[in-house]
C-alpha cells in the first residue's frame, strides 16, 4: 500500500563467531534495546553478551508436569476409588502408589507439551514471514555467516552504521519493512 | 593423530601477539601426550559451510540408485505386514502358533524386541546431553528417527494381539466400558499404555524441535519454491535469533532432563508387565535395570547397524568418525556386560531363593525344549559384546557392523526367551505345551522390518541425517575464544 518502504533495521555481516561476539558486546555497551544476533547455532556466552537474562521457559514446563500430575492423581482417584469403587485383588481403592506410575508419565508429557509450546510462544513462533527473509544476504544466516541486526525502531538507531562499521562488519545493509 | 591434537595450541601459537604480553609473565603451555587427547570430533578441521553442504546435500541431490528399489522392496514388507493384520482380524488370533499355555508369544515378543531398540535414541539425545558428551551430536538425528520408527513398530503388536482390535479404542483410553466400568490403574499393562504413548509423543516432540533449525537451514538453501515452502512451513519462521536460541536452548535442556527418567522409566514399567506377575521366571525384582540395559544394549545395536552402511554411502566419515563408533562399541560392551550379569544373578536367585518352580523355571531355560533358544542368546549377547574389549574389533567398520546385528539377533532371542519358556510349562503339568510358530507369525515380524526401513529410507530421503546445527556448535569455529572461532588472543 505504501509507497515509501519502510526501513525494519540496519543488518550487519560478520565473518567469524569471535567477531560478532565482540560486535554484540559493543552494541550492549553502548545501549541500544532493539537489536538482535543471528547465527547458524547457539553461541556458547551470547545471552551474556547481549545482556539477557535467564530465560523464563522452565516456569511453562513446571505448570505443564504440575497439570499432568494433578490429572493423574485425580483421575485414577476418581475412576478407581470413587465413581466405581471396585475392590481388586483385596488392594486398596486408592493409594498413590498404585497411581504413581501413570501420573508421573502424564507429569512428562504435560511437561514436554508446556516446554515446546512455552518455548514457541516466548519466541512468538510459527510465523510465516519476517522482513529479514527480505534480505538474500540473511541466508546464510543459517549456515556460516554471523549477522547482527538493530532495528529502526531503536532510539539510537542514527547512531548504529558508524557503531557496526567499528566493530568490524563486513557488510551493513538496510532491511525494508 | 598427533598432528590434528596439536592443531588448537599450534594455532594459538601463530595468532596470538608474542608482543602483547611482557617475557617475564609468558605461560608456556607444552602439548599433552598425543594418547591423552582425543581426535576432534570432526576430522579434517571441516568449515562451518563444508558441514552444511555435506549434510544438506544428501536430502537435495538425488539418491543413489539403490534408493529405489530398496524403498519398493520395504514398502513391499510392509504392505505385507498389513496384508497379514488383516487376514489376522478377519480371521481371528488362531492364524498365530499361539495356545494355552503359551498365550504370548511373537506378539509380545517382537513388541518388547522394538520398543527396546526405540530406547537409544533418546539416551542418546537426552542422557548423553546431560552428561556433555559432545560426541552425540555426529549421531543424535538419525538414532532419534531410529527412535520413533521402533515405537512405531512397536505400536502395533499390542494392538492387533488382542483379538477383537475393534474394541482398542475402549481399553487404551481411559474411558468405562459397557458396564460402566472404569480401566483398572493396579494393572501394569495399563501403565504400559501410559509409557509407551508419552515415550512415542514426547520422543517425537524432541525430534521436532531438534530439526527445526536444520529445516530453516534447507529452507534458506532451498533450489525450488515447493521445496522453500514445504522446509519453510516446519521450519516455523526459525530465522536462527539468538533470543530464540535462549528459549530454545533452555527448552532443549528442559527436554533433555525430564526425557531421561522418561526412557528409565518406559522400559521399567514394559517389564512390570512381567515381573508383577506370578509366573516363574517373571516374577524378579531384577527386572526393571535388566530390561533397560537390555534396550540400550539393543538400541545402540540397531543404531551401529543402520550408520555404519550410512557413514560409508554418504562419505560421512569427517563426521562420523572412528572415535563415536568407537564410542558407541563401549556402550554395547558396558550394556552388554550389564545384561550378561543379570543373567547370571538369575539364576543365583533361582537357586538362592529356594523356590522350587523358579528353579525349575530356569533349569528348564538352559536345558529344557528351548535350550536353542537360549544358548543363542547366550551365545549374540553375553559372548559378542566381549570382542569390543580389542580396539581392532571397535575400529573395523565391517566387523563392529556384524556385530550389531548378532547382538539384536541375541536380544530378540531374550525376549523370546523370557515369555515363551516362563509359559509353557506351567504350574500343573498338566497345561503344559510349546509354542511353534505359524508363517503368519514370521512374515509379519519380517514385515515390520520392512515398515521400519521404509521409514528410515524416506528419513535419508527428506530430511538431513545428522544434526548440522548441533555438529558446527561442537567445531572450535563455533568458539568464539578459539583461534579457529577468529579469536585474536586466546583466553585459556
Amino acid at each position: 500500500m505504501s509507497s515509501t518502504p519502510k526501513p525494519y533495521g540496519l543488518l550487519a555481516e560478520f565473518d567469524t563467531a569471535a567477531d560478532i561476539f565482540e560486535a554484540a558486546i559493543r552494541v550492549r555497551d553502548a545501549g541500544y534495546r532493539r537489536w538482535d544476533v543471528f547465527t547458524p547455532f547457539p553461541i556458547h556466552g551470547m545471552d551474556d553478551a547481549m545482556g539477557l537474562k535467564n530465560s523464563p521457559v522452565g516456569w511453562f514446563t513446571f505448570i505443564g508436569g504440575f497439570t499432568g500430575f494433578f490429572t493423574g492423581m485425580t483421575m485414577i482417584w476418581y475412576m478407581n476409588g470413587f465413581e466405581y469403587p471396585l475392590v481388586v485383588g483385596g488392594k486398596p481403592l486408592f493409594t498413590p502408589l498404585f497411581a504413581f506410575p501413570v501420573s508421573y508419565e502424564l507429569t512428562i508429557l504435560l511437561g514436554a507439551f508446556g516446554t515446546i509450546f512455552g518455548m514457541f510462544a516466548l519466541n512468538q513462533l510459527p510465523r510465516l514471514h519476517h522482513p529479514l527473509f527480505n534480505s538474500e544476504r540473511f541466508k546464510r544466516a543459517s549456515d556460516d555467516r554471523f549477522f547482527l541486526c538493530i532495528e529502526a525502531r531503536d532510539a539510537k538507531f542514527s547512531d548504529a552504521r558508524a557503531l557496526l562499521e567499528s566493530a568490524g562488519a563486513k557488510a551493513i545493509e538496510l532491511v525494508e519493512d | 593423530m598427533a598432528k590434528s591434537a596439536s592443531v588448537p595450541l599450534s594455532a594459538q601459537a601463530a595468532t596470538g601477539h608474542a608482543h602483547s604480553h611482557p617475557p617475564a609473565k609468558t605461560v608456556v603451555l607444552e602439548d599433552p601426550p598425543a594418547a591423552l587427547v582425543n581426535p576432534p570430533l570432526v576430522l579434517n578441521n571441516r568449515s562451518l559451510g563444508w558441514i552444511t553442504n555435506k549434510i544438506a546435500g544428501i536430502c537435495e541431490n538425488p539418491m543413489p540408485a539403490w534408493w529405489l528399489p530398496a524403498f519398493i522392496g520395504s514398502a513391499g514388507l510392509m504392505g505385507l505386514m498389513y496384508a497379514l493384520i488383516a487376514y489376522l482380524v478377519a480371521t481371528g488370533v488362531g492364524v498365530w502358533g499361539l495356545n494355552n499355555p503359551v498365550a504370548w508369544a511373537w506378539d509380545i515378543t517382537n513388541f518388547v524386541f522394538w520398543i527396546g531398540i526405540g530406547h537409544a535414541g533418546t539416551l542418546i539425545s537426552a542422557v548423553l546431553f546431560l552428561l556433555r558428551q559432545k560426541w552425540r551430536t555426529s549421531i543424535n538425528r538419525a538414532a532419534e528417527a531410529m527412535t520413533l520408527f521402533a515405537v512405531a513398530c512397536a505400536g502395533i503388536f499390542p494392538v492387533i494381539h488382542v483379538g477383537r482390535i475393534w474394541y482398542a479404542p475402549l481399553f487404551l483410553a481411559p474411558i468405562p466400558n459397557s458396564n460402566m466400568i472404569w480401566p483398572q490403574f493396579r494393572s501394569p499393562l495399563l501403565w504400559d499404555v501410559f509409557a509407551v504413548s508419552t515415550y512415542g509423543t514426547v520422543s517425537l516432540l524432541f525430534w521436532y524441535v531438534g530439526l527445526i533449525p536444520d529445516l530453516a537451514t534447507l529452507r534458506d538453501r532451498a533450489s525450488n519454491r515447493i521445496r522453500a515452502i514445504a522446509y519453510g512451513i516446519f521450519a516455523l519462521g526459525w530465522r536462527g535469533s539468538n533470543r530464540h536460541w535462549r528459549n530454545y536452548e533452555k527448552a532443549y535442556l528442559i527436554l533433555a532432563g525430564i526425557s531421561t527418567p522418561l526412557v528409565l522409566s518406559v522400559h521399567s514399567i514394559v517389564s512390570f508387565d512381567f515381573a508383577v506377575s506370578v509366573v516363574p521366571g517373571w516374577h524378579t525384582t531384577i527386572f526393571p535395570p535388566y530390561f533397560v540395559a537390555g534396550a540400550i544394549f539393543s538400541g545402540f545395536g540397531m543404531v551401529l547397524t543402520l550408520m555404519i552402511p550410512m557413514r560409508t554411502i554418504f562419505k560421512l566419515e569427517d563426521v562420523i568418525t572412528e572415535r563415536h563408533v568407537g564410542l558407541m562399541c563401549k556402550v554395547i560392551l558396558a550394556t552388554g556386560s550389564m545384561v550378561g550379569y543379570a543373567y547370571g544373578m538369575e539364576f543365583f536367585i533361582a537357586w538362592y531363593g529356594g523356590s522350587p518352580y523358579e528353579l525349575y523355571a530356569f533349569k528348564n531355560r538352559a536345558f529344557g525344549p528351548y535350550w536353542w533358544a537360549y544358548w543363542s542368546m547366550i551365545t549374540c549377547n553375553v559372548i559378542s559384546p566381549h570382542l569390543f574389549w580389542f580396539k581392532w574389533c571397535r575400529k573395523t567398520m565391517w566387523f563392529v557392523w556384524l556385530v550389531s546385528i548378532v547382538v539384536n539377533i541375541g536380544m530378540w532371542f531374550e525376549r523370546f526367551v523370557i515369555i515363551v519358556t516362563s509359559l509353557h510349562r506351567d504350574y500343573l503339568p498338566a497345561s503344559w505345551g510349546y509354542f511353534t510358530p505359524t508363517w503368519v507369525d514370521v512374515f509379519t515380524f519380517v514385515g515390520s522390518f520392512g515398515q521400519f526401513m521404509t521409514l528410515f529410507l524416506l528419513f535419508i530421503r527428506f530430511l538431513p541425517v545428522i544434526a548440522i546445527s548441533e555438529v558446527k556448535g561442537v567445531t572450535p569455529q563455533a568458539d568464539p575464544h578459539h583461534p579457529l572461532g577468529g579469536a585474536k588472543e586466546a583466553h585459556h
